[in-house]
């Protein structure tokens, strides 16, 4: 599938999520917590929102400040 | 009147730590962590910027290995009760809390073996006598960084590099130096810190935490207590990563939002400002304190060696007289009596009599040092 705008990083939690924000933030790649699409967990918090051009990057990002991730999604 | 009860409590707080509680509970109010929409952020960003201010105070490189919780108590329960099983074997000093001692007796009956190295009658404690004290199934070594009854400073950087040399944790109780003493978790070799928010950090009451070092295997690690995390919800095991796996149940976000003002205080002003005024001060009093016949005053009379906090008595009247005359006669609040640590007046040879605790904090100035030696000296003469 082509065309999705944007993409969701799910992380363990809250926590990590204000952390994620924090590093790309730093990166200066815009990013926006949203609540976590029913279809992709069943969790009841926050995921991280980044354009799906920076996918890649935030990937590369936040893999070098050890911060945990469970996946990325298109939205 | 004079504060002198900063080991207790510190008071006053700075400017901005109530506007921040208030800010939350008029303006944010929303869970952190549970649900996704803005407030709840919000207060999830609150929290969040809390954890990072007290990872960057401790140069602690993870802020999410930190762990709220109510006070350094709960942190020493987590990582004692969390970590110590039957047959290993835990050292700790002679100078101790009831935060640390009460947990390991109880620990003890369990089978927990417990070694308490002796410290001086000053309250100091010979890292050689912790080096000697390891025994090839001792697992951690828990210490106070300072005493609450005299202030002593106990050498953490000195056993931090014994416990790597031997592959021991080491466990520290930062109760009454957070924010008052550097402390950098990495360069001292210390595992597990414990702090409190309401003294030197300078937030409110119910407020503390554990920074959870690298070395310490978190697969190993029980939580105190088990519940909602807002994380993991469609599970019914409790989390097993950090912070979430230690933090059941709501937080004090409130309470959370007035340290991260606290704690923006302590960083702009700098512990080193701090621990300069407070040494300054504490040389003051003890120096004042030593001229006055019949005063006794306990520790290493050492500034360079110390917190804030002098523990004295005054020959022919009780402690507990004292600390109602100063209150009553000259408005200056003070503690009195085994503040809590039996074993460290067990120690300084003060059991169970106990001692006038005089704790002082960054608010406290030379004048009311000056005020209070008048009054404690007035007290002697009219003992005499």
């Amino acid at each position: 599938m082509t065309g999705h705008e944007y993409a969701v990083i799910l992380v363990p939690s809250t926590s990590h999520a204000l952390r994620a924000e924090k590093v790309l933030q730093q990166a200066g790649i815009g990013c926006k917590l949203i609540p976590v699409p029913r279809q992709l967990s069943s969790d009841c918090g926050v995921c991280v929102r980044i354009g799906r051009a920076d996918q890649e990057a935030a990937l590369r990002v936040l893999d070098a400040a050890r911060v945990e991730i469970e996946g990325i999604h298109d939205l | 009147m004079i504060y002198f009860d900063n080991a207790a409590t510190s008071w006053p707080k700075p400017p901005g730590v109530a506007e921040a509680m208030v800010h939350f509970l008029n303006e944010v109010g929303a869970n952190p962590g549970r649900s996704g929409h803005r407030l709840a952020v919000e207060a999830g960003r609150i929290v969040y910027q809390a954890r990072e201010a007290v990872a960057g105070l401790f140069g602690a490189p993870d802020p999410l290995r930190i762990v709220f919780g109510q006070n350094a108590t709960e942190a020493i329960n987590l990582a004692l009760n969390g970590l110590l099983r039957p047959g290993d074997h835990v050292i700790t000093s002679s100078m101790e809390h009831n935060s640390v001692m009460r947990p390991l007796r109880a620990l003890e009956r369990q089978g927990v073996e417990l070694t308490v190295v002796p410290c001086t009658s000053a309250g100091f404690l010979d890292p050689a006598d912790v080096a000697a004290a390891i025994r090839p199934h001792t697992a951690l070594i828990a210490l106070n960084h300072a005493s609450n009854v005299v202030g002593t400073l106990l050498p953490v950087a000195e056993v931090g590099r014994i416990a790597r040399e031997h592959n021991v944790l080491l466990l520290v109780d930062a109760a009454q130096t957070a924010g008052a003493y550097p402390i950098h978790v990495q360069a001292d070799g210390i595992d597990l810190l414990a702090f409190t928010g309401h003294k030197s950090l300078y937030g409110p009451m119910g407020t503390g935490g554990l920074v959870i070092g690298e070395r310490v295997d978190v697969s190993r690690l029980e939580p105190l207590k088990r519940g909602g995390t807002g994380s993991r919800s469609e599970r019914e095991e409790q989390p097993d990563f950090l912070p979430d796996m230690c933090e059941s149940g709501t937080p004090n976000a409130v309470g959370l939002a007035g340290l991260g003002a606290g704690l923006r205080w302590v960083r702009e002003r700098g512990v080193d400002a701090i621990r300069a005024h407070e040494m300054i001060l504490t040389q003051r009093l003890i120096d004042g304190l030593l001229s006055i016949p019949g005063v006794t005053v306990y520790g290493g009379h050492d500034a360079a060696r110390q917190t804030a906090t002098v523990s004295f008595n005054i020959a022919g009247l009780d402690c507990s007289e004292v600390g109602l005359r100063l209150d009553e006669e000259h408005g200056i609040l003070c503690r009195v009596g085994l503040h809590c640590a039996p074993a460290a007046h067990r120690t300084l040879g003060t059991f169970p009599v106990g001692t006038v605790r005089f704790g002082l904090g960054a608010f406290n100035t030379a004048d009311e040092v000056d005020a209070a030696l008048l009054a404690v000296a007035r007290l002697a003469r009219e003992a005499r």
